[in-house]
Formats: C-alpha cells, structure tokens, sequence
C-alpha cells in the first residue's frame, strides 16, 4: 500500500499522508501518547534519582530496577515501536536477551566463590 | 519487495506462519529488520559490560568507591549527589522524546517538523557528549581516576568506568552524527522522492537504544 506510491513522486503531502495512513505506522497514534510516554520518564528517572537518598538495602534495589524496568519497557515498547510489530519479530529480538540472565545468574555465583577464594588466600 | 506479511494471521499462529515464510520472516522493511538485529547484537555488548562489571565489583576485597560521592556536584557550596548524572539523565530523555515526535512528524511527511525534531535531538546528544566529557575531565583531572587505579577504593572502578560509559558515550557521538546526516536528507527532500520516511524511523531506533542503554548504566553504575 505505502509503496503503491513509492514509485511515483508524491504530488502532494495530503496524498502521500493518506498512503501512508493505509501503511499504519506512526500516523494512527496521535502526538499524544509520545508525550505521555516522555513525561512518565521524567516521572521514573526523577523517582530513580531520589533513591539515591535512601538507605542502601533491599527495598532501595527493588525500587531501582522496577523503575529501571518500567523505563526500558515503555522506551522499547512505545517509543521504539515494538507494542505494533508483528509476534514474530517481537520474538525474534525480545527472546535472545534471555540468555543473558543466564550468564548474569552464573557470573554472580563465580563472583561470589571469586570473593570468597580471595578472602581466604589473602586475608590471615 | 513487499512490506505485508504473507499472512494476516494474528499470535503464536501468526508468527509460526512468518518464520515459515517462503520470502520473509519480518513484514517490515528490511532496513528496519536489520537496525533491530544489530541492536540485539549491541544488547549483547553491553550486556557483557555490565556483566564483567559486576563480576569484578563482587569479587574486589577492596572497598568500591561511592558513586553517589564521587559523581557529586557542588553547587552553591552545597554537595548535590549525582546532579550531572541526572541532568544528563533527563537531556537524554529529553533527546528520546524529540526522536519520537519526529519519526511521528515524519510519517505525517511534515518535512521542516522532522527535520527540526532531528537537529534538536542531535544537539541534545552533543550537549549530553559535552557534560560526559566535563564529567571525564574532572573524574581524571580533580578525582586523580586511572583505568588502572584510584585514590577512593577497588582499581577496577576506573576502568569498568571508563569501558562502559566510553562505549556509550562513542554510541551517542556516532548517534549525532547519523541523525545529522538523516536530517539533512530530510530537509532536502530526500525521502520524498523516495517516497517513504522510514528510514527516520529506523535512525530512532538506533537513538532511542542509546537511551535505553543509559537506563541501565544509570541504574547499575551509578545508583548502585
């Protein structure tokens, strides 16, 4: 449908908008809804900030990566598109990074057994 | 080159149907395709980045030094904690939200909003490169930090430091500059007489992944 017109030159921004409409992209969403997306960012990264000034502890790191969380998950899916694609490509690019918990989860047991390996080697 | 799926077919049927597709798995333009799959492989990189530095901030016996003291900022003869880290924070959101409404102007085909929208956001991204570059010169010049060594704690904060938010910040330069070069297309028409804007759309792509990384760099390094 877009590309029905791609061929030819646009004669006119009114005609090549109505082209594109059919398309769907970007131009079914209104304005709105990115500046709502942007002032909740604002919103989280401004709350992330201030847990700085909260004692260090589990509460603290749980508030820090639901915030971080909800901020990844609004840029990709939003701002990035992903929440109109078709299943397969959500698939294809949310799937793989899986793997990477994976290796977080082993490198922090390995760090753990790294830590205490030196602690009994170097410390009397 | 078709852009519609071979099927309309929503769910897990839909995408079984996509990826036994005689031609194409994506019904999308494979510029588009092709961004996402490099920011996969750059979700893996930095990934691994952060991996390692946790990795090595585990395993150190020395004390890590705090971020939240060392990325402080003195105004008015008062210490704020990590002031620059979250102007920076919001110039970059500031610069995802810009993006954003012009990928959105761009399918309207609104050539001189786009255009605009894409300067405003790569001059965000210069004014983010100038605050890092200010924040590297007194991390290194006033903090006496080296990749290999500082006067605070653990010698690994230099490097993992300077390996993580260089690489980002390396990501953010070569963002301006694609999005300069993007926009300047756009303004002389370029996409018009090609008669489609996606390829703005997969420049925002691209930007608003080095914003999503600085999320996690945020997060990690410095609130940690």
């Amino acid at each position: 449908m877009a590309h029905a017109s791609a061929n030819q030159p646009a004669h006119s921004t009114e005609h090549a908008a109505a082209a594109v409409a059919g398309h769907g992209e970007g131009v079914q969403h209104p304005l709105r809804i990115y500046l709502w997306i942007w002032l909740l960012l604002f919103v989280f990264s401004t709350a992330s900030y201030f847990t700085d000034f909260l004692d260090k502890g589990i509460f603290r790191w749980a508030l820090i990566v639901t915030l971080m969380l909800l901020k990844a998950g609004f840029i990709v899916a939003i701002f990035m598109h992903m929440a109109w694609e078709r299943l397969a490509l959500k698939l294809a690019i949310l799937v793989p990074p899986l793997a990477l918990l994976v290796l977080i989860g082993l490198m922090a047991i390995e760090g753990d057994y790294t830590f205490v390996t030196r602690l009994a080697a170097f410390v009397q | 080159m078709s852009e519609q799926s071979a099927t309309t077919i929503e769910g897990l049927q839909g995408a079984s149907a996509d990826f036994a597709a005689d031609k194409q798995s994506f019904s999308v333009p494979w510029g588009k395709a092709m961004m996402w799959i490099f920011l996969l492989s750059d979700t893996f990189i930095f990934s691994c980045f952060l991996t390692g530095y946790m990795h090595v901030r585990y395993t150190t016996l020395e004390k890590w030094p705090n971020p939240s003291e060392v990325f402080a900022l003195t105004v008015f003869g008062k210490s704020v904690p990590l002031l620059l880290i979250a102007i920076m924070t919001m110039v970059l959101i500031t610069s995802s939200g810009t993006m954003a409404m012009a990928v959105n102007f761009g399918y309207r085909r609104d050539r001189a909003k786009t255009a605009a929208l894409m300067f405003a956001t790569a001059a965000l991204g210069l004014t983010f490169v100038g605050m890092q570059a200010f924040e590297w010169t007194n991390l290194i010049v006033n903090e006496g930090v080296r990749p290999w060594g500082n006067p605070m704690g653990a010698p690994q904060f230099g490097s993992v430091f300077f390996m993580i938010t260089g690489f980002h910040g390396l990501h953010v330069s070569c963002g301006v500059i694609y999005l300069s070069v993007v926009a300047k297309r756009v303004l002389t028409g370029f996409y018009d007489r090609k008669g489609t804007y996606e390829t703005v759309e997969v420049a925002g792509l691209y930007w608003h992944f080095v914003d999503l990384v600085w999320v996690f760099i945020f997060a990690f390094f410095y609130l940690w």
